[in-house]
């Protein structure tokens, strides 16, 4: 079977060719294999400076200082250093973090269990459009919050929420705000010097760098403290030990160098791409775009079909790669957490497919999609008793349904 | 995950899609599920006067498994009397398709399905005499 064309972007990129020969440079006998930690030799001298190389092209892609960069192993291991780093350390001067429903689990799993350790939680709800705004964290502000946690680019529609305002709102409170920026880094530009943001979470692997390496941002000026989660040799000033994995950094940076030069082009591309994907279904009916459009991500959408279920749209193609927000793609029988947070009803949470387009995405893989997609949709309606009674006019909210 | 080639090929191939009209006293029509829950199952069954299922045909929102579950039932109940319908389980329709754990509740849609429609028959003629 010919491999399908890969439509999750927004799950995870391949690896560049031109990161991936950098990483090859740094594992065998005659590479740069040393232990950057190592003082005594030049094995150990010459990882630490391709390292050092390495942050700097992490910082430089988000404007701010190296020695603000600390190496993880993702986005998920920043979400929780930042999250239970910074509640924990401040937690003399207040037990209250402020969040938002639409985050990744990364973020809502570490403030979970905050609150079983006694802290509380507020969980702020996006508007129909996906955004949560500036208004709303400083509503929630209290005498006690240390920490704010809200999203750049949420991962299953792709919406970017105003960062650089929520910041404002947290930095006049004096109150830390943390980004998980994991979506965003890479295909929209990102200046630590302008915004106001204490914390930024970012992963390699959905910019055409590797599995396995992440940063988080810590600010210096004003300084941000935080508690480590992982202890051992004190590497990177104490918040995060563990040897570093030499490869693996030089391929995030170089990652980054590239995303930095081509960010400009690449993010047209994309955004063609994504508007030439949601074109080819503007004739259909009952086919709604989820999410505020204009506050986007260029390479990610999310669109509901209506009446025809997700899962089962999705095994009618077998020949794109794409992600679903049903909820028979999990063991649960909710679907997206994040689609009903909008405010959608559950026929059309169930009824989304995600589409996230690429560096290595061409037009002939969308109009390929677009055939697929109508086809497999129609197919489906056609055993839809949900797209009958549509015909026929009745409104599926007078029905009492019998959930199981 | 994977489908096994049942599922693949009742979805692929569904048996019976259609609609009787169920304003017909021999049709019994019964639909279950919910769209809040990702499936609605609509399932007719034609019945003569011996009480024998004529003819079976369906409607399904949901998954493939769910699809499949309920194309099978259409081609089982063809033919059977209705008692004899109302009494497939299950757990025979799961083992036919040999459908995973999470996917156990479609094949539980499918024995309600059945059951509402011979109930929906059985209240039509009841009501006709």
């Amino acid at each position: 079977m010919k491999a399908p064309v890969y439509f999750d972007y927004a799950a995870t990129t391949p690896v560049d060719p031109r990161v991936a020969q950098k990483m090859s440079e740094c594992l065998m006998t005659e590479g740069n294999f040393g232990n950057p930690a190592s003082r005594s030799h030049k094995f150990g001298w010459e990882a630490e400076e391709a390292v050092e190389l390495a942050r700097k092209q992490v910082a430089d892609l988000l404007n701010c200082d190296p020695r603000e960069i600390v190496w993880t192993s993702g986005a998920t291991e920043s979400d929780n250093l930042a999250i239970k780093g910074v509640a924990q350390f401040y937690k003399s001067k207040g037990k209250h973090l402020i969040t938002s429903k639409i985050e990744h689990k990364a973020v809502l799993d570490p403030c979970r269990h905050l609150e079983r350790e006694g802290f509380e939680v507020t969980y702020l709800e996006p508007g129909p459009d996906g955004l949560i705004t500036p208004s709303q964290v400083q509503a929630a502000l209290r005498e006690d919050t240390t920490l704010v946690s809200v999203m750049h680019v949420n991962n299953e529609i792709g919406v970017a929420n105003d960062i650089a305002g929520i910041g404002e709102v947290c930095r006049a409170a004096k109150v830390l705000y943390h980004v998980d920026a994991a979506q965003s880094a890479g295909k929209m530009p990102i200046d630590l010097d302008a915004l106001k943001v204490d914390l930024m979470s970012l992963s390699a692997h959905k910019m055409y760098g590797p599995k396995g390496v992440g940063v988080l941002y810590v600010r210096r000026k004003p300084r941000v403290r935080l508690e480590a989660q992982m202890h051992g040799g004190g590497h990177e000033r104490g918040m995060r030990s563990g040897t570093l994995a030499t490869h693996q950094l030089v391929g995030m940076g170089e990652a980054c160098r590239i995303a930095q030069q081509e960010m400009a082009s690449e993010a047209a591309r994309t955004l063609a791409l994504r508007e030439r994907l949601r074109q080819g279904f503007d004739d259909m009916e009952e086919v709604y775009v989820n999410g505020d459009l204009d506050a986007h991500v260029p390479g990610i959408i999310n669109i509901s079909f209506n009446y025809v279920e997700g899962e089962s749209l999705i095994m009618s193609l077998p020949e794109i790669a794409v992600s679903s927000g049903s909820a028979c793609t999990s063991a649960s029988l909710e679907p997206s957490y994040v689609l009903r947070a909008l405010g959608m009803n559950d026929e059309l949470a169930h009824s989304s497919l995600r589409f996230s387009v690429g560096r290595f995405t061409t037009d002939q893989d969308v109009d390929a999609a677009i055939e697929q997609v109508r086809h497999a949709v129609e197919k489906l309606r056609a055993l839809s008793p949900l797209w009958d009674m549509y015909k026929d006019g009745v409104d599926l909210d007078s029905i009492e349904w019998a959930a199981h | 995950m994977a489908y096994s080639d049942q599922v693949m090929d009742h979805y692929q191939n569904p048996r019976n899609v259609g609609k009787f009209d169920d304003t017909d006293d021999q049709v019994g029509t019964g639909m279950v599920g919910a769209p809040a829950c990702g499936d609605v199952m609509r399932l007719q069954i034609k019945v003569n006067d011996a009480g024998i299922i004529e003819d079976a045909t369906f409607k399904t929102y949901g998954c493939g498994s769910a699809i499949a579950s309920s194309s099978l039932l259409t081609e089982w109940v063809k033919g059977r009397t209705i008692d004899d319908a109302a009494q497939i389980k299950n757990t025979e329709i799961a083992e036919e398709l040999a459908l995973p754990p999470v996917k156990i509740h479609c094949s539980v849609l499918a024995e309600d399905a059945i059951k509402a429609a011979v109930e929906d028959y059985r209240k039509k003629s009841a009501a006709a005499e």
